[in-house]
């Protein structure tokens, strides 16, 4: 039942524009007249030998895009259709397929392997193809070195695929012992070795049963030790590839082969090629990762009973490792700044040093010093950066009482380095030092500060004077103030950068105008710091954050007036507004604050609501965010004022609430939505009918992103609240809306992220009850809300009675009891009596050691004791 | 299957500040939810609280007003007064009018002199202006009418009252007055204190409340000329012990505001929202502009006009606490013009007057008008009915007043207390 596939395939790669389009509108025909058929042919034309390779290699591609696709509910519906196939169509495909695997041509194999994996995929966790893995495995030994490789390669592709449940251990055992041997000296072909060996990296993750089995778990880490050792530098990358995945998924295994692994990776580090020395590195810095959230956990409580223990190997390996990560340093390129794609041994391992002081603190202090007063004053540029680079990256990690006197010697030679240092590079590295510096020890959290009234004038000059020096030297200066400002925040009334606040601002403003404020994302560096510097600064310079709003202003007008843009300037005005929309969103949160600065920012409101609706005139996604937080923190401020915009701006939050796409877009309208309800109270009636409706949709559509749903349910909340009884139109959607969530919410089976997740919509659920009961409060149709209350009970039991719920929750929840009670009077009464939990949740919460809770509890008592009483 | 990208950030702080923004942006937004929350939750337990504990309401008085669930006496301890004002101050709607309505200490028109008036009882020249409570909080001040509406929000100088960082004004600092807005020269005349920086004062004497309004208003500097942060000036009023000369130098002396009337506070009284005898009010054509009742156009109409709540049996009563009954209402007029249980209705009092037996009311000649101007939260009382018909028949004059306390101070050697049993 086969079709002749071919020409139509070799049309759909043609030059000619017009010959490829009719082709590919062809296969889309052929596609829904005959989808069977359609398969079929094309698992015909990949496994066919007489057919040219590429049109076997395209065959397979396109039927592999029948078997899945990126996003989630085309996925979805890819995998039900082929679940539904008709049984002989797939029987077919799936020989044709197994058959290729044997082909001498390597493209069609590899294809066949994708494809095949694709299939297992869909049909293995519904038990369906059981024979799948024995046939590929029955005859492996012996096989010709070709079709060995490609079953390899389509085991390898199969445990990226599938997930290790849906596998018996068993097959499992098959599988990782194939793979295995494929792997082992023994193993005379290179590509045998290779595709074995990038089969290995996948199937880790079914290893568990394994690794804890000591003979196994030894045969499996000599082969792959044995490996790092292949001549063939490709096996060897793939080796350690395996020895970092390793290194995070079984840690704790590792002790009896840390000391050969370190010999190993030393040796690969100091005189392998560089991709194999990157993957060295990284074994080390996966092992600082571990270590270091191990160390969290244990919260500096060394008795703590974490999971997995902390075996300390990088406390070990330290008299080795440090000196050869330092070596490293030596080894930078010359234009490694520049070239935002970069990533060599240097910065691999100045980043490997950074975590490894992360992990052991204090002692790595001594192991580096030495180092670096050796070399930072040597004539030669690398030794220089190095040293410095040494000292930036040990300043996270060691107490502040080691560092500061370090700090006390070195600072004065870093700001001498960065104006006077000829090399580029050198004062690259002093700048972002210099950041560091101000990051981890600057500020409250340290008791003696290094910045005096003395210095701190010397540094801003040096700072300001290094924004005119090259891209991304500037770059590195304007992070260095924006931890500086970041340092004297909550300092009092009085911020030692007060004095120089217009210089900075100026200075900063400069910077953003530069020409080439393009490169090392210059400009962006610079608003950010300027954001900082406003979020930092006192009451004393409130008269100059006032003054900066219509010099932001205009900055964002000007970009509003261009002319025709070619599509590289439209992304870049684009950008350039997105930078002023943030700016001014954190203007208008500094100055909404204070009641006075406020009432003087209010007579640009007008104006900058303007300006914000030309920009999403503009229509691009990303400004359309940073204005639409903007728009937030101006409700905020405007409070029932706002009323007089939303005719003009209805539109643009309806567009927002609707894109689904960059769901971070709609996130944001959904919070913003919030702010106006709060800020317009009833004048948002007349906006309710919409607001609501396309909540409603987006709560129903499985293509919106799911961390939009509960902040979606807690603007349920902002808005009843806001409208009072006015929300009884809405009641009965959004109550069945929150009742299906809530059944949902209940159990959690799942990872930690799971966890959280549910829990953030329960918290969102319960927001949504609060805020509809509190808003219904006092109006004659209360009684409205008493069908629900059972069900809101039952809900509080169940999250109770599932212990997981996190603080938010807890207080959210008791809340909503309270508010139950508060508002449905003695209706609630005789119900929270009878209801299973109500009693002990009020009792744990007045117990808590968690003030917010307690307080929440404290009022959901007297709610009730008042509702029971009558 | 292509090696996997190992590149970890390089020089680069961990977050993104656009990142920073979205997130403080969501931090703002749930503590405004919060907050928003935490209002409407403490709106409900302060008018259940306030109303159970105010001395004279009855639990059988039902209160058509707002709907509300009685509670234990026990429980409404948990919730201070002061407290629930302040946070009911940031809040607008309906219901919080009718709330804040209730919350201020109203005087009931003099009618008869009390006794002890030069012992026991201060006097001073009322502020011709808006009566409101002025709340301070949070680096706020905010005013309010009797009617709950906002007068205005401003930066002030009172504790709490605008955000300067002198380090003084904690969280949990806060003050509530009881003002008259002047209109003319933009001032707060301040006639009582309700809390003063967090130190509740509705359970003090008006003695002690008017010293320490003296002694502290001044010192917080809030008597300063406007500035920046302090957009209206504040001023306490010259209170007198009401003797004859206090009473005179109430009645004629110069005071910088318009005066309406006069006020008497007796000295041990607490801080009692509502209708209280204990705080009088009266006037004559030399101390207030405003003596007789004018109607909505500003003319005095021929005949005394009042205004009585309908109740369930036909009655019509005045706002007194309880209720004093005026008359009742023809079944028809109720049909025809469509009336219901706790309308507030307009009557002309005509030739018959009102007719007292025992000095209690026993009848009065109504003539039905109309359903009064909806901005009205309650009836009229019983006080100001009468003084408004004294006015215009027999008034109580100064001289009245001084004989009073001349009298009285003759028979300062004869026992008072004697119970009167009449």
């Amino acid at each position: 039942m086969a079709m002749e596939v071919t020409q139509v395939l070799l049309n759909a790669q043609s030059i000619d524009g017009a010959v490829r389009k009719n082709a590919e509108d062809s296969l889309k025909q052929f596609q829904e007249q005959n989808l069977p058929v359609f398969l079929v042919s094309l698992s015909g034309e990949l496994a066919n030998e007489e057919k040219p390779v590429e049109t076997r290699k395209l065959a397979g591609l396109v039927l592999k895009n029948a078997l899945d696709a990126k996003e989630q509910h085309r996925k979805f519906e890819l995998v039900q259709r082929w679940l539904s196939l008709d049984g002989n169509a797939k029987s077919q495909i799936k020989a044709c397929l197994l058959t290729t695997l044997t082909s001498p041509v390597s493209d069609a194999r590899s294809t066949a392997s994708q494809v095949i994996a694709k299939v297992a995929g869909i049909e293995l966790p519904h038990k369906q193809w059981p024979e799948l893995i024995g046939s590929l495995l029955s005859n492996v030994h012996q096989l010709p070195a070709q079709a060995k490789q490609a079953t390899l390669e389509t085991l390898g592709y199969l445990c990226e695929e599938v997930s290790p449940d849906v596998i018996d251990q068993d097959q499992v055992n098959k599988i990782l012992t194939a793979v295995v041997q494929g792997m082992s000296s023994s193993e005379g072909n290179t590509d045998v070795r290779l595709a074995a060996t990038r089969a290995l990296y996948n199937a880790l993750g079914f290893a568990q049963a394994n690794f804890s089995n000591d003979m196994e778990r030894d045969y499996i880490m000599r082969v792959v030790c044995e490996a790092t050792l292949s001549p063939e530098v490709r096996i060897r990358q793939a080796a350690f590839e395996c020895l970092v995945s390793i290194s995070s998924t079984y840690y704790e295994k590792l002790a009896p082969y840390i000391q050969d692994i370190f010999n190993i990776t030393a040796k690969a580090v100091r005189e392998d090629e560089e991709p194999v020395a990157l993957q060295a590195i990284e074994f080390w810095s996966s092992i600082c990762d571990e270590e270091i959230d191990i160390l969290e956990e244990y919260g500096g409580d060394f008795t703590g009973d974490s999971d997995i223990p902390c075996f300390y190997f990088i406390k070990q390996a330290l008299p080795a490792l440090v000196p050869m990560l330092l070596e490293t340093l030596l080894k930078q390129e010359e234009d490694q700044d520049q070239d935002e794609g970069a990533w060599n041994i240097a910065m691999a391992g100045g980043t490997c040093l950074g975590l490894v002081a992360r992990t052991v603190g204090d002692d790595i202090v001594p192991l580096v010093v030495p180092f670096i007063e050796e070399n930072i004053s040597k004539p030669d540029w690398r030794q220089r950066e190095a040293a410095t680079y040494a000292f930036g990256s040990i300043l996270e990690g060691p107490s502040p009482e080691k560092l500061i006197p370090l700090v006390n010697v070195a600072l004065t030679f870093m700001l001498s380095a960065l104006t006077k240092d000829p090399n580029s590079h050198v004062k690259d590295t002093t700048a972002w030092t210099l950041g560091r510096i101000f990051e981890f020890l600057h500020g409250s959290v340290v008791d003696s500060p290094i910045i005096s009234q003395a210095n701190c004038q010397q540094i801003i000059t040096v700072l300001l004077q290094s924004m005119k020096d090259t891209p991304n030297v500037a770059e590195k200066a304007c992070g260095a103030l924006y931890f500086l400002a970041q340092g004297y925040e909550e300092m009092g009334p009085s911020s030692p950068l007060t004095p120089f606040f217009q210089e900075i601002v100026q200075s900063l403003l400069t910077v953003s105008h530069r020409e080439d404020a393009g490169e090392s994302r210059l400009r962006t560096a610079a608003y950010e710091t300027l954001n900082e510097v406003v979020r930092c600064s006192t009451d004393e310079t409130a008269p100059l954050v006032l003054q900066l709003v219509p010099v932001i202003m205009m900055e964002l007008h000007n970009t509003l007036e261009g002319q025709k843009l070619s599509s590289d300037e439209r992304e870049k005005q684009s950008e350039l507004q997105g930078l002023l929309c943030g700016c001014l969103q954190v203007i208008i949160q500094k100055l909404g604050a204070s009641e006075p600065t406020k009432y003087v920012f209010m007579q640009y409101a007008d104006q900058i609501m303007g300006l914000f609706l030309r920009v999403f005139a503009c229509r691009s996604a990303t400004v359309h965010e940073e204005a639409m937080l903007a728009i937030g923190a101006l409700a905020y401020a405007t409070g029932a004022d706002f009323a007089k915009y939303m005719p003009e701006f209805y539109r643009y939050l309806e567009m927002g609430l609707q894109n689904f796409e960059e769901y971070q877009v709609c996130a944001v309208t959904v919070g913003v939505v919030g702010d106006i309800s709060r800020a317009l109270e009833e004048k948002i009636v007349p906006y309710c009918d919409g607001i609501m409706t396309q909540l409603l949709k987006n709560l129903s559509s499985n293509q919106l992103h799911r961390s939009v749903k509960p902040p979606i349910f807690s603007c349920f909340g902002d808005i009843a609240l806001a409208v009072g009884e006015y929300f009884e139109k809405y009641l009965m959607w959004a109550m069945s809306a929150l009742q299906s969530a809530a059944e949902l919410s209940t159990h959690i089976a799942g990872d930690d992220e799971l966890v959280e997740y549910t829990n953030s919509l329960r918290n969102g659920i319960l927001e949504a009850y609060s805020g509809i009961f509190q808003g219904f409060k006092n109006s004659p149709k209360t009684q409205l809300l008493i069908p629900y209350a059972p069900h809101i009970l039952q809900f509080l039991d169940g999250i109770y009675m599932e212990k997981d719920m996190d603080d938010v929750v807890m207080k959210t929840a008791i809340g909503v009891l309270g508010d139950l009670a508060d508002t449905l009077g003695s209706h609630a009464g005789s119900m929270i009596q009878q209801s299973v939990s109500s009693k002990d949740f009020l009792n744990e919460c007045l117990s808590s050691e968690d003030l917010m809770i307690k307080e929440s509890a404290e009022w959901a008592k007297l709610a009730i004791s008042r509702a029971i009483s009558v | 299957m292509a090696p996997h990208d190992i590149r970890r950030p390089f020089k680069r702080a961990a977050i993104s500040d656009q990142q920073k923004r979205r997130e403080l942006s969501l931090l703002r937004q749930a503590q405004n939810r919060r907050d928003a929350q935490q209002q409407a939750r403490c709106l409900a337990s302060s008018i259940l609280s306030l109303q159970s504990a105010a001395p004279e309401s009855q639990p059988e008085q039902s209160d058509t007003e707002i709907e509300t669930v009685p509670e234990s006496e026990q429980e409404s301890e948990a919730f201070s007064k002061d407290l629930d004002v302040r946070q009911a101050s940031k809040l607008r709607g309906p219901e919080v009018r009718k709330w804040f309505a209730r919350q201020l200490m109203l005087p009931e028109w003099m009618i008869d002199v009390p006794d002890r008036l030069a012992q026991d009882w201060y006097v001073f020249a009322r502020p011709a202006g808006k009566r409101c409570f002025v709340v301070s909080s949070n680096g706020t001040t905010v005013s309010r009418q009797r009617n709950g509406s906002i007068l205005h929000h401003f930066p002030s100088a009172l504790p709490a009252g605008a955000k300067i960082r002198d380090g003084s004004g904690s969280a949990q600092s806060y003050c509530i007055l009881d003002c008259i807005f002047h209109e003319l020269d933009q001032t707060y005349y301040v006639i009582d204190m309700v809390c003063w920086n967090g130190y509740s004062l509705y359970d003090c004497t008006a003695e002690f409340r008017f010293y320490w309004l003296n002694s502290k208003l001044e010192e917080s500097g809030a008597c300063n000329a406007p500035s920046h942060y302090h957009k209206f000036r504040f001023s306490a009023v010259p209170v007198y012990n009401c003797d004859s000369s206090g009473l005179y130098s109430a009645y004629t002396g110069v005071v910088p505001y318009a005066k309406d009337g006069l006020l008497f506070y007796n000295k041990h009284a607490l801080y009692q929202t509502g209708n209280t005898p204990l705080a009088l009010v009266w006037k004559d054509e030399n101390c207030s502009q405003y003596v007789i009742d004018t109607d909505g156009k500003g003319e005095i109409p021929s005949q005394q006009q009042v205004v009585l709540e309908l109740q369930d049996d036909r009655k019509l009563v005045t706002s007194d606490d309880p209720p004093v009954l005026f008359g009742c209402l023809d079944g028809d007029i109720i049909e025809k013009s469509g009336l219901h249980t706790g309308n507030l209705l307009r009557f002309a009092i005509g030739d018959g007057g009102l007719s007292f037996a025992d000095g209690k009311l026993e009848k009065a000649d109504l003539i039905y008008l109309g359903k009064s101007n909806r901005a009205r939260a309650f009836a009229d009382s019983y006080s100001k009915v009468l003084f408004q018909f004294m006015v215009r028949h027999s008034p109580l004059k100064i001289d009245d007043l001084l004989a009073s306390i001349n009298s009285a101070n003759d028979q300062e050697k004869t026992p008072s207390d004697i119970e009167m049993v009449g």
